[in-house]
């Protein structure tokens, strides 16, 4: 059975058709890319499975439970964690405090008003050992809105991280990084295959062909093949619709 | 640049030196005050409103939550602690609780319609909810009194254990107010750095990322209005000894205006001191400048012009740009810590 599972997902937004008909099958320990066209609702669709946006139709299941609609803090809690494609972190606050506010054993004390937060070490080390997978500790202390390009991005994926989850959804993590930072990514999504199952929307086909196990490609909101990186490259009728406008 | 947000400098001893300096100008207020040409109602007039604006900048600061009808609970506060001292007993802690409770009831009910809304729509649904128990105050004459308000609200004396001490003159109120003043502000300033406060400071931050970090947003929002209105309705309360009477005006739209302006002013955006520097400014225009000029809120509106537009991080932002250009010079400061 697939950790994770969407069959037939439909969503509208008044009468525009983004997902016709997606359907997704995540085994676990596996990395299952998602590719497309711009515009062909691959974003829309991890809004929807990750409970941004509730479904239309169909049914999203994750370890064998129903997760149809729920909120996104429910999912959360779940072990369901995401990245985005347009930067979204704790800017006012250092890189440190944006692992903490995601780690599992601090949100279940959101509510403690005395305890000093930056006086516990122990929330604090477990937070720097999130950031030292990212390569990210010596940077630790500096306010999220002064890190460079890169250095946001890989704190986005430490964010995600830091719940522990099961499955990590990524939103193009490659988006705006240089040939260098993309290599390093890339090595970062390697070892990260090892400890979690990872689903991930890339534009950059050389990244997502190298790591994936399976790929869903999407075009016009539904998903118009899926199969391994190898298979997907004999596929003519795929490297004409989308392969071809990217490569 | 600095933010409400930042990492608070560690240090052994619990209190900041920030606050060491507040409870000491708050215990020698008394001393001073007609030394230097004011009066001692002042001063506790002014522990009521640091009070309610350090407890209205944790909804607006901390958790960016921008409400504008917010005069409503101090309001609430003061009909309920005369209410309870006309009605029921004539008790301090009795009409204080009364006064707490009136405005968490009040804010719980506001909170659990706004609390999903964020932005200009949040401000405009607690405008319309501040108006309409501005609008009560002044219609429910059976209860409220009307426009004339409550007149008459007792002192009571203050009862702990075998101790009875009266509050009936200034010095005596004020310190009163001032002793609730510093037990909130210590409390407050551990709520901030606590997990609740840098939740709600997330949540300002990015909303989105907060749900996706697994926090039940809404929950937290409501939470904080519903604390942020009790804070209010204790200084209600002691304002209804303070003035003896409770009235519609306090909840007016103007005042819940007044609030906001002295948080902004102040630097209640980045600073938890910030509200206390706005409510000291507030006053000393008020008392000062209103002494040589009928004109006062002219100038004092100026000032909040040239201060939006010059240092809209208000007084405790324009403090830390001095601070930090005289201590360039000895320290290139890095950024890290050993922590």
């Amino acid at each position: 059975m697939p950790l994770f599972e969407a069959r037939n997902i439909q969503k509208r937004f008044g009468s525009r058709v983004v997902l016709e008909n997606v359907s997704l099958a995540v085994e676990e320990g596996s990395v299952h890319g998602i590719m497309g066209p711009n515009g062909a609702g691959k974003t829309t669709c991890f809004h929807v499975l990750t409970g941004h946006h509730a479904p239309d139709g169909g049914t999203i299941s994750f370890d064998g439970k129903d997760i149809t609609g729920l909120k996104p803090h429910r999912i959360a809690r779940l072990g369901i964690s995401r990245s985005f494609q347009i930067m979204n972190l704790f800017d006012d606050t250092v890189a440190v405090e944006n692992v903490i506010l995601a780690l599992p054993e601090f949100r279940v004390r959101a509510l403690n008003l005395s305890r000093r937060v930056f006086e516990d070490r122990q929330l604090i080390d477990a937070a720097l050992e999130v950031l030292a997978q990212v390569d990210l500790a010596d940077h630790a202390w500096e306010k999220a809105s002064a890190l460079s390009y890169g250095q946001r991005r890989a704190l986005e994926i430490a964010v995600a991280l830091a719940a522990r989850p099961r499955i990590v959804f990524l939103d193009e993590p490659t988006s705006g990084l240089g040939a260098e930072a993309t290599r390093g990514l890339a090595s970062l999504v390697k070892r990260l295959r090892q400890r979690y199952t990872i689903v991930m929307i890339e534009h950059d086909m050389r990244f997502l062909f190298a790591l994936a196990d399976r790929i869903s490609v999407i075009h016009w909101g539904q998903v118009i093949a899926e199969s391994t990186p190898d298979a997907l490259m004999a596929n003519k009728w795929v490297a004409r619709s989308a392969l071809g406008e990217l490569a | 640049m600095i933010s409400l947000s930042d990492i608070p400098t560690k240090s052994g001893f619990p209190l900041t030196p920030a606050m060491c300096v507040f409870l000491v100008a708050v215990a020698s207020a008394p001393f001073w005050l007609e030394a230097v040409g004011l009066y001692s109602y002042l001063g506790i007039e002014v522990a009521i409103w640091i009070l309610y604006a350090m407890g209205f900048n944790l909804l607006f600061g901390y958790a960016g939550l921008h409400s504008f009808g917010h005069g409503a609970y101090i309001g609430i506060g003061a009909y309920a602690f005369g209410l309870f001292q006309q009605n029921v007993a004539v008790s301090l802690w009795g009409g204080l609780l009364a006064a707490i409770l009136a405005a968490t009831l009040a804010g719980a009910l506001v909170a659990t319609f706004v609390a999903h809304r964020r932005g200009i729509y949040f401000a405009l649904m607690t405008i319309a909810f501040g108006q309409v128990f501005w609008f009560c105050a002044i219609k429910l004459r059976w209860l409220t009194g009307g426009e004339d308000g409550l007149l008459g609200i007792p002192r009571p004396d203050m009862v702990l254990g075998p101790l009875r001490v009266s509050l009936q003159d200034n010095f005596s109120l004020y310190w009163f107010a001032a002793g609730v003043l510093g037990l909130a502000v210590l409390g407050m300033s551990r709520l901030v750095n606590a997990p609740f406060g840098r939740v709600l400071q997330a949540i300002r931050q990015n909303e989105m990322r907060a749900r996706f970090a697994g926090y039940d947003v809404w929950r937290m929002k409501w939470l904080v209005f519903t604390l942020s209105a009790a804070i209010a309705g204790l200084a209600g309360g002691i304002f209804a000894m303070a003035q003896e009477s409770a009235y519609p005006d306090i909840m007016s739209l103007h005042q819940s205006g007044t609030i906001v302006m002295m948080v902004l002013v102040g630097g209640g955006l980045v600073s938890f001191w910030g509200p206390v520097l706005g409510v000291l400014i507030y006053f000393v225009a008020r008392d000062v400048i209103g002494g040589v000029t009928e004109t006062w809120l002219l100038w004092f509106g100026l000032m909040f012009v040239v201060m939006v537009m010059l240092r809209p991080e208000g007084a405790a932002g324009l403090a830390h740009v001095i601070r930090s250009r005289l201590a360039r010079p000895k320290a290139a400061a890095p950024a890290e810590r050993s922590a």
